[in-house]
């Protein structure tokens, strides 16, 4: 049994449906990569996981419980985060609020919670009590990341996170998601940079017209010689 | 010195007073848009409304003989805020949540508050008729005089105790509103929400809890404006339309969506239309021995009567000079 | 038309055959005249929100403004005023205001010698501050003197349709000021702009003592048609007076107003309309396809705004009274909400069902409350809880609650309406 099971998932805004029966497995040890070309379904899969789209048919399993459709004030408690890709912080509020917020469904004390995602994000500690929204793109994500971390997840989705980031920030964020997943979260996320993506991938899964292409390692997909023609933009160089 | 303790009366004491009603009414307005956006049109009649609930608790503690330090419609306005706080839940659950619930634009729930307006409305004067009422009726209202130590003053400065313990309230809720805000998970959720919504829901933060907080406490303010309004002028069914403007006012020059910013553009139309209908030739009078020529006996900016033109006027520069209101407001 | 909707119009007509039963011809036939004069106002607002998506909670204004304006034109002319220096101060107060104006509009061209950033605003803030100042140095001692010497302004004696007309262009006048303002605002901006003139036009107006007479009121103000009088003198009984001379200004009404639907209706199927819709549903797109949003809007709030001054105006003339004081923001801007909403908003058809379903309900709703009390305090007192206090009252005061229901009712279970807009897609 694996920590996320998505088994022939079909879904959409209502009218046609974008997901056409997508099948991701996800252990908490993973880090798992979509890749596919724009309009494949990629970020819709992390909605329809995330009860934020409706799925009509197939299943959503999270460590063996049934969770398709459910709302995601039942699932952030049950270990389940997600990180937008865009208006992924609360730019009128502090740091720190910010990362409250993520703790929102917790009972118990999360001061430890916060002291590990500050040790996980270094810049946001000095930070923690400016506005979200005066920060840079790069230290705006870990802000993002630091509130989906403060539910104590055991999967962690990201919607393209090195979106709109320049190629440092790139660097540094990957840095950090695998760092993440060190710290023993799993973590599913959606990427256009899809060859460095998959460089850090245990998993990884191209979609394309809603539906699974190729399933595999990082490694297997990259070597690929179909992947690399259809997806990542010509075969990898030797 | 007499004529600006006049001047002090008249302006600055009436200008809190006013201002204080306005900034607990914009609060209510503004955040109803914050969580929901749209703008509820009802709210001038939730606090005719809540003047109502108060007034008929104030008749039913004189009816048992309760006599309290303060007057009654004081003692009873926590209670009246309480109720009007189930009834604001009541009127969303019965009018604005199935809209939502099919996914209705915001100006359909705009319309929606209009059929509230109308039942409040209707409701009031089926059980009260059209005429006025006071809560003063059987009690007497005190007036403080506090003489001024200065040589030549004759002047007090005056006002009335419901004055003073209107303001003393709106500090408190101010305060209280403020520790809500910045101080309690839930408060936070809320700014949170009218920050981004959609971010909130993916957080986890439960989105139905916080519209049902924020109408408890946009019911039990409008209460508490309304009662105050009924304390300082009188209570009438159709208290709301003159009241809906510069409320609105308020909220907008203090941005949409902005709790601060409604407190402070409650106090800026408060003060701006007491300075308006202030009759400035006062000020002069001492002065009419110096100059040659006669002073004009009246000099206020704006009659009394056109006294709602100048909410509307400043509403209308600052949405020509600066459309999300002095302190940025959300804008969709 | 629809099928649906020829079924709805006929049950209306069966509805006004029953209340024409019951109330009498004469009560039936005012009740016509009304209806048929708010249904122009609701085509105004049709509109304004079906067509162009416009928020207008201010229509209240606009009617004041057209029944000013037939009361001004209509009423019989007050010699007292014009014979004394009334006229003179008045034309000086006129000109204050042009030169005022002209200040303004200087100022605000004072970049083009070089004053510019804040020391224009300075200007622009002295300017309109002098302008203020220099019109009420002028206007007040005339109002003084024309409230002392000659009561008021009075009327000009001219033709009452005249009046309408006048109506129709002074709502534009207006219209065309509150647009350039505010149509660029967000949906509620416009809708609590919108209130706020039209409690100012009332304000005006009420207190204007010297131009309306303003709580006073005016009457009686003529007709077009012959009054109930002019029939009786002819011989006629003083019943059926009432219902001929109403009859007639019927007549009146609702050619007026089939000549507006016909010519909205027109407007409307063509590219005009279909241009209008499409701001309306994506002024976007719209402005992205080089049609000039703004104007457009602009364009289609006077449109509306004229219907109301005219409407207004017909129901004045028709009640013979102009009286400032008698205006509420529920019986002259909500309910025309109420029955462009329960109508079907963006369908002419609809906005006039609407406004005929509402206007009566809106009357009956007093006289049933009344029967329905009554009934119940019969009970009431039977059982020993004592019979229901000031029924007549209260009764007269249902009506509100009545309409609000009716909205919310609407809204939650036919929300486009009862005719709704017919959404052609081309294929």
């Amino acid at each position: 049994m694996s920590l996320i099971e998505i088994e022939d998932v079909v879904g959409g805004y209502g009218g046609a449906p974008i997901l056409n029966g997508v099948n991701i497995a996800i252990e908490q040890s993973d880090i798992g990569v979509i890749v596919g070309p724009n309009g494949a379904g990629k970020s819709t899969t992390l909605k329809a996981i995330f009860g934020l789209i409706k799925v009509s048919s197939g299943s959503i399993r999270f460590a063996g419980e049934e969770i398709t459709n459910s709302l995601p004030d039942k699932l952030v408690p049950k270990g389940l985060s997600f990180v937008p890709q865009e208006k992924n912080v609360f730019t009128s509020m502090s740091v720190e609020e910010n990362l409250e917020m993520g703790a929102f469904t917790r009972k118990d004390d999360f001061s430890t919670t916060l002291d590990w995602v500050y040790d996980m994000f270094p810049p946001l500690l000095e930070k923690r009590h400016q506005k979200a929204g005066e920060l840079s793109g790069g230290q705006r994500q870990m802000v993002a990341m630091g509130r989906a971390l403060m539910s104590q997840p055991r999967l962690l989705m990201l919607d393209e996170p090195s979106a709109g980031l320049s190629p440092r920030y790139v660097l540094e964020i990957f840095e950090q998601i695998v760092k993440v997943n060190k710290a023993g979260v799993g973590i599913l996320m959606v990427e256009q940079n899809a060859r460095q993506a998959l460089a850090l991938a245990s998993k990884g899964f191209v979609l394309a017209n809603g539906q699974n292409r190729f399933t595999g390692t990082g490694a297997e997909l990259i070597a690929d010689p179909d992947v690399a023609r259809s997806f990542l933009g010509g075969e990898a160089k030797r | 010195m007499n004529e600006f303790i006049f001047f002090f009366n008249n302006v600055l004491i009436s200008g809190v007073v006013l201002g204080s009603i306005y900034a607990v009414g914009a609060i209510g307005v503004t955040l109803i848009f914050g969580i929901l956006r749209f703008a509820h049109f009802a709210h001038g009649d939730m606090m005719t409304m809540g003047g109502f609930i108060a007034f008929l608790l104030a008749a039913a503690c004189a009816a048992l003989g309760i006599v309290a330090p303060v007057p009654t419609g004081f003692l009873v306005l926590p209670i009246a805020m309480v109720i009007a706080a189930i009834i604001a839940l009541g009127i969303d659950k019965g009018f604005y949540a199935p809209l939502r619930k099919r996914g209705a634009k915001p100006v359909t729930l705009l319309i929606a508050s209009i059929g509230v307006t109308l039942i409040i409305q209707g409701l009031i004067r089926l059980f009260f008729g059209s005429g006025s009422y006071s809560f003063f009726a059987t009690e007497i209202k005190q007036l403080i005089r506090i003489p001024v130590p200065l040589p030549d003053v004759t002047r007090t400065i005056n006002f009335t105790q419901p004055q003073l313990l209107m303001v003393v309230c709106t500090v408190i809720v101010v305060l209280a509103l403020h520790f809500f805000l910045t101080r309690t998970r839930l408060g936070k959720a809320m700014r949170a929400m009218a920050d981004n919504a959609d971010l909130a829901q993916v957080s986890g933060i439960n989105t139905k809890l916080v519209v049902r907080v924020t109408w408890i406490i946009a019911g039990a303010l409008a209460c508490m404006a309304g009662t105050m309004l009924a304390l300082d002028v009188s209570l009438k069914p159709d208290l709301a339309f003159n009241i809906v403007l510069p409320i609105f006012a308020a909220a907008i020059v203090g941005g949409l969506g902005q709790a601060y910013g409604a407190i402070a553009g409650g106090f800026l139309i408060g003060f701006a239309e007491t300075l308006a209908i202030f009759n400035w030739a006062i000020l002069l009078r001492p002065f009419k021995d110096f100059v040659p020529f006669a002073l004009p006996t009246d000099l206020a900016v704006v009659p009394t009567e056109y006294k709602l033109t100048v909410a509307f006027v400043i509403l209308v520069i600052v949405l020509l000079w600066r459309p999300t209101g002095i302190f940025k407001g959300a804008s969709t | 038309m629809t099928q649906r909707a020829l079924i709805l119009f006929v049950g209306l007509f069966i509805l006004f055959l029953a209340v024409g039963w019951t109330m009498g011809a004469a009560n039936t036939s005012l009740l016509l005249v009304q209806s048929f004069a708010y249904a122009l106002i609701a085509l105004g607002l049709n509109i304004q929100w079906g067509y162009g998506g416009l928020f207008n909670f201010g229509i209240m204004g606009f009617l004041m403004v057209g029944g000013f304006a037939v009361t001004f034109i209509s009423y019989p002319v007050n010699g007292s005023f014009w014979s004394s220096e009334g006229p003179l101060m008045l034309a000086r107060a006129v000109l204050a205001f042009a030169a005022g104006a002209l200040l303004v509009v200087g100022a605000r061209n004072a970049h083009r010698v070089g004053i510019k950033g804040g020391w224009k605003t300075v200007l622009l803030i002295i300017a309109w501050s002098a302008a203020y100042m220099v019109y009420r140095s002028q206007i007040d001692p005339a109002v003084k003197y024309i409230e002392a010497n000659a009561g008021w302004v009075g009327g000009l004696g001219l033709h009452p349709v005249l009046g309408w007309a006048f109506g129709g262009l002074l709502a534009a006048g207006i219209a065309y000021i509150v647009g350039r303002i505010c149509l660029g605002l967000r949906t509620d901006y416009l809708a609590i702009a919108t209130i706020g003139i039209s409690e100012i036009i009332r304000a005006l107006l009420k207190n204007m003592d010297w131009l309306t007479r303003g709580t006073l009121t005016v009457s009686p103000i003529p007709w077009p048609t012959p009054v109930p009088q002019d029939l009786q003198a002819q011989g006629i009984s003083i019943a059926n007076s009432f219902i001929v001379a109403r009859l007639g200004y019927l007549a009146i009404v609702i050619v007026i107003l089939a000549l507006i639907f016909f010519l909205v209706q027109r407007a409307y199927g063509g590219p005009w309309g279909r241009m209008m819709r499409a701001i309306r549903d994506n002024h976007i797109a719209a402005a992205s396809m080089g049609k000039n949003v703004t104007a457009r809007q602009l364009e289609i709030f006077i449109l509306g705004s004229v219907m109301m001054g005219i409407g207004g105006a017909i129901l004045v003339s028709f009640s013979q009274i102009y009286d400032p004081g008698a205006y509420q923001p529920i019986n002259h801007t909500f309910l025309i909400w109420v029955m462009v909403i329960v109508g079907g908003a963006g369908n002419n058809w609809g906005a006039i069902f609407g406004a005929l379903l509402i206007y009566i309900t809106w009357m009956i709703s007093d006289p049933v409350a009344q029967f329905v009390f009554n009934s119940i305090s019969v009970r009431t007192s039977e059982w020993g809880w004592g019979a229901i206090p000031e029924i007549q009252s209260r009764a007269s005061q249902m009506r509100v609650l009545v309409l609000g229901l009716v909205i919310t009712v609407a809204l939650r279970f036919a929300p486009r309406g009862l005719i709704p807009e017919v959404v052609k897609r081309e294929a």
